[in-house]
């Protein structure tokens, strides 16, 4: 029987490697159409006027609809999930997101009409022949450039182009630490722009019943019933009872498809009106420019260190670029997912962060694998190396020295969170003896031999997941709650379908939340089905983002399979003719305490649904219980990382020699499957680190990295191969003690790369390099300073 | 402009009509119903549509549909026999190569075609060969313990067979 900590293989694997999955792509409907969206090609354009009457004569041509349409049907914006309020009080500037373009484009890519035919290629043939009357302003594209006086205004009505100006703490104190502090280390650094880029382009199908009037909307979400809610209630003003969100097989998601776009507003709504399926898939060029893009912040931080080393106040001051609307969840991402993470891993007593978050003629930025996470991270992780650079600590050191103590849980940070459980001198042991830190100065010699600069980088995170209790977020301005929903559905002869919340685009919920269905009822694992991703069959979700599936929903199906235990002991006490307070439940049997007289799980499930020997009196018929679980408290993962790497002078090229990953994640229910997830937030940390970048023309606003000739996605002869460990401390607030995984690779790498680069050009002066450290970046850095050296 | 294709796939002899521009890719996924394959980008960049041509693997939306007249195709959906899957697949599954499975169709493909021309590929070797393959969700790591070890079954399966 699977176990708990077992690495059971996929359930889920034999439909992808036979090609059996189902994409939304994959789905085709009768009489289904094909919709084309015409998207801008400025930064920032009036549109005077829409000809559609060439296109809408082209062959195919079923309709073409503009702003104008959605609005004369009353169809609203596209909503946010989350209100920030400003320093003063004052509440964020929300300015509308239209689902197609009304009079003014702000980005290149904003939707401006839909063509929908009946095949793709003749609405996309018809696309070219609407003549849209384009008045094109000057665009802004960079936040620092955007706060400049007279810079071109995304929206008239936002002054200065600022969404909010936002802090968390108190300056005053924070400056007067740092004024008695004996050393104040300053750094400036950028977190780049990057594109999710999930392998599956976005997709969407609307299709409209007439007998029923139910709209169902087939679509690559992360969390159908956000759709269902945020679609139907603020957009098309549906009903959830006539609108059915499925999300079926989702190739990858990191983020980038837990937000209700345009898109799935248009076909849902057009198939309604057309009576008729409407079918839009991206291309890759059209997702790079329609899907949320992830970071983009330009940070000042300074940190103050006592005579000891010891940390004494950090202050933060960050722009964070929001693009040209507000995402659903886009203005949290700096903030309550930022700044309480600043912290870090340490004692800091102080932190003062302020956040002016921006508009620009760029897409929408919203949450990215760790969304707040990674940036937090990374700037405290390398003003830390700063310090132990000027400090002459070693740099393992000097975080030893400031690690919140083993025995110092629950732990109150200066930023609002509580971590309750963490052990951050484990996992460094862990990955520096793993990568021989103690030895490195001798490889250092030994590359340096061969003309080669090397350099050893640490960087330790701490992540807030298990996205979130409500009643938290809700103080803080979320617009929703943030629990999980489970059923467990026990048929008549035995079997279990899971209807859960959670959506899995990758991380194995069909076989880690079967384990756990397995484990605690005691049934084989070929008897469990997972369901997810429809909101027709499953109660309610919240879906999966901020690693929350096992910490939220697999809770929610933990307490949910609780009631049916319960319910099996009162019915098993009855057919026993016993008490039910000597009812036992174990391995699949209830037994009555101390004797050999039990049920079977199985005998149980077949007297619910068969109740002729049934307490009537006392309960009803049939095993089907649903739960709702709200979370307590964020669950809170850390870990260290260390990189190795080589750099060539003579061509900037670098090479990762190793890469070692502790991590602590709490209980683990499949090593197999966390492994994998930390493999790939490693992928993209690295990434980040040293290929991404999301590139604008600040002179016109042309998004110049739009396709994968463009824009530098890691590639296996990119990465090396990772070496991991953990160690567990057990979250102490969910019944299971998991605290998540899929973010953490994406958090800690960059950091742990970036510091590794500068320890190898250290002995040349460089302090910073920013990412990603291309070779060219790279070689600049090393010939920038290299000429003032050898001229002394 | 509409034309006649004449191919086989999978074994199966097919004849489609299809317009000039129409691509091997939409031919398998539109015209068959073979989803297996997939489309992850539109400029030959990802491997998610990798399949093999006369025994070649080949991105198939680099190739018009017209261009396979009388060639063999063959698509993920006919690399396992019948239920069992192929060594390759059984050690994408142990090895975990796999998570959202999008880019995997294009991965198998490519990876057979490897072991075709290198039964005994190093890490680097099949690092280097996977450069036509993007993975957003492994890190690449386990895609290459997977390749190996399916290189190494096969390779047990010809020796088994002999």
């Amino acid at each position: 029987m699977a176990e708990i900590g077992t690495p059971v293989r996929r359930r889920e694997d034999y439909r992808f490697l036979t090609g059996q999955g189902t994409y939304t792509d994959d789905i085709n409907r009768p009489r289904q159409l094909y919709a084309y969206i015409l998207r801008s090609p400025h930064a920032n354009a009036r549109i005077a006027g829409i000809d559609t009457s060439p296109a809408a004569k082209a062959a195919g041509v079923v309709a073409i609809y503009t702003g104008k349409d959605l609005e004369a049907d009353g169809i609203g914006g596209l909503p946010c999930g989350w209100q920030i309020h400003s320093k003063d009080g004052s509440p964020m500037q929300e300015p509308p997101h239209p689902v197609l373009a009304s009079g003014q484009v702000r980005h290149v890519g904003d939707p401006v009409a839909v063509v929908i035919a009946d095949s793709l290629a003749q609405a996309r043939d018809a696309a070219e022949l609407v003549e849209v009357d384009y008045t094109v302003a000057p665009a802004v594209t960079d936040v620092a450039d955007a706060l400049k006086p007279g810079a071109p205004l995304v929206f008239p009505e936002v002054p200065g182009n600022i969404c909010y100006d936002w802090h968390i703490g108190d300056p005053a104190v924070v400056d007067a630490a740092l004024a008695k502090a004996a050393r104040v280390v300053k750094l400036d650094l950028v977190n780049n722009r990057l594109v999710p880029n999930a392998m599956e382009p976005r997709s969407a199908i609307g299709d409209f019943d007439r007998a029923t009037g139910e709209h169902t909307l087939y679509t690559t979400s992360q969390n159908p019933h956000v759709i269902r809610l945020l679609m139907g209630a603020f957009v098309l003003h549906i009903p959830e009872a006539k609108l059915r969100v499925v999300a079926p097989d989702v190739g990858g998601g990191f983020g980038s498809k837990i937000y209700h776009y345009a898109e799935e507003a248009i076909v849902t709504w057009a198939a309604a009106k057309l009576r008729r399926p409407v079918k839009w898939t991206a291309d890759r060029v059209e997702s790079f420019m329609s899907d949320a893009h992830g970071r983009d912040h330009v940070t000042h931080v300074e940190l103050g260190l006592d005579k000891d080393g010891k940390f004494v106040a950090l202050k933060v001051a960050t722009l964070a670029n929001m693009g040209a609307y507000l995402s659903t969840f886009a203005t949290c991402v700096p903030t309550y997912l930022y700044a309480t993470l600043l912290a870090g891993t340490y004692t800091t007593p102080v932190v003062y962060c302020e956040v002016k978050a921006v508009f620009t003629n760029t897409v929408p930025v919203d949450a990215y694998r760790g969304a707040g996470r990674p940036e937090a991270t990374f700037l405290v992780e390398r003003i830390v190396d700063c310090a132990a650079d000027e400090l002459g600590i070693d740099p393992a050191e000097l975080r030893r020295k400031n690690f919140i103590p083993t025995d110092a849980y629950p732990y109150q940070t200066p930023v609002a969170l509580q971590y309750d459980s963490g052990d951050y001198f484990s996992t460094l042991d862990l990955a520096t003896k793993a990568a021989d830190y103690a030895g490195f100065e001798a490889r250092r010699r030994e590359a340096a031999g061969r003309g080669k600069l090397r350099g050893i980088g640490i960087a330790t995170y701490i992540e807030a997941c298990g996205i979130a209790p409500s009643a938290v977020v809700g103080s803080l301005g979320a617009r929703a709650g943030l629990f999980e929903a489970a059923a467990v559905r026990v048929h008549p002869t035995g079997s279990v379908t899971i209807l859960t919340g959670s959506h899995s685009h990758g991380q194995g919920h069909e076989t880690t939340f079967a384990q756990l269905v397995a484990d605690g009822l005691g049934i084989p694992m070929d008897s469990i089905e997972i369901v997810h991703g429809d909101t027709a069959k499953i109660p309610y979700g919240m879906g999966t983002y901020g690693s929350r599936s096992l910490a939220v929903g697999g809770t929610a199906i933990i307490k949910a399979m609780d009631k049916i235990v319960a319910k099996g002991k009162k019915i098993a006490a009855h057919l026993l003719e016993a008490a039910e307070a000597d009812i036992e439940f174990k391995d699949g049997q209830f037994s009555v305490a101390g004797t050999d007289r039990s049920k079977s799980f199985g005998e149980i499930a077949l007297t619910a649904y068969v109740p002729h020997n049934f307490p009537h009196e006392e309960l009803e018929p049939g095993l089907d219980e649903t739960a709702f679980y709200d979370p307590k408290n964020f669950t809170f993962p850390s870990g260290a990382y260390v990189a190795e790497v080589e750099i060539d002078p003579d061509t900037g090229t670098l090479e990762i020699c190793s890469f070692n990953a502790s991590d602590d994640f709490g209980r683990i229910i499949n090593p197999m499957i966390v492994a994998g997830q930390v493999h790939g937030g490693l992928a993209q940390g690295i990434g980040q680190a040293l290929l991404e970048a999301c590139v604008y023309d600040k002179a016109t606003g042309q998004l110049l990295t739009a396709s994968y000739n463009d824009y530098a996605m890691p590639r296996a002869d990119n990465l090396p191969s990772f070496a991991l460990s953990t160690h567990a401390t057990l979250c102490t607030h969910n019944p299971l003690g998991v605290k998540g995984c899929g973010e953490a690779g994406a958090i800690g790498a960059p950091a742990a790369i970036s510091n590794a680069i500068v320890d190898a050009l250290k002995g040349l002066g460089v302090r910073h390099v920013e990412m990603p450290a291309t070779p060219e970046k790279l070689w600049r850095a090393i010939h920038q300073h290299q000429t003032p050296l050898a001229a002394e | 402009m509409q034309q006649t294709v004449s191919l086989t796939v999978n074994g199966k002899p097919v004849s489609a009509t299809v317009e000039g521009r129409t691509l091997l890719v939409q031919l398998l996924r539109e015209t068959l119903g073979l989803t297996g394959t997939h489309v992850g980008c539109d400029t030959s960049q990802c491997g998610a549509c990798v399949v093999h041509v006369d025994g070649e693997a080949v991105k198939s939306c680099t190739l018009l549909a017209v261009q396979a007249e009388g060639r063999a195709v063959r698509t993920i959906e006919d690399v396992a026999d019948g239920d069992t899957l192929h060594p390759m697949q059984e050690a994408f599954r142990d090895n975990h190569a796999l998570q959202c499975g999008f880019c995997t169709p294009g991965m198998i493909m490519s990876a057979l075609d490897l072991v075709k021309n290198n039964p005994d590929p190093t890490d680097r070797e099949i690092r280097e060969y996977l450069e036509g393959n993007l993975c957003r969700c492994t890190g690449y790591h386990n895609i290459v313990l997977a390749i190996k070890a399916g290189a190494a079954a096969m390779k047990g399966a010809k020796v088994a067979a002999e």
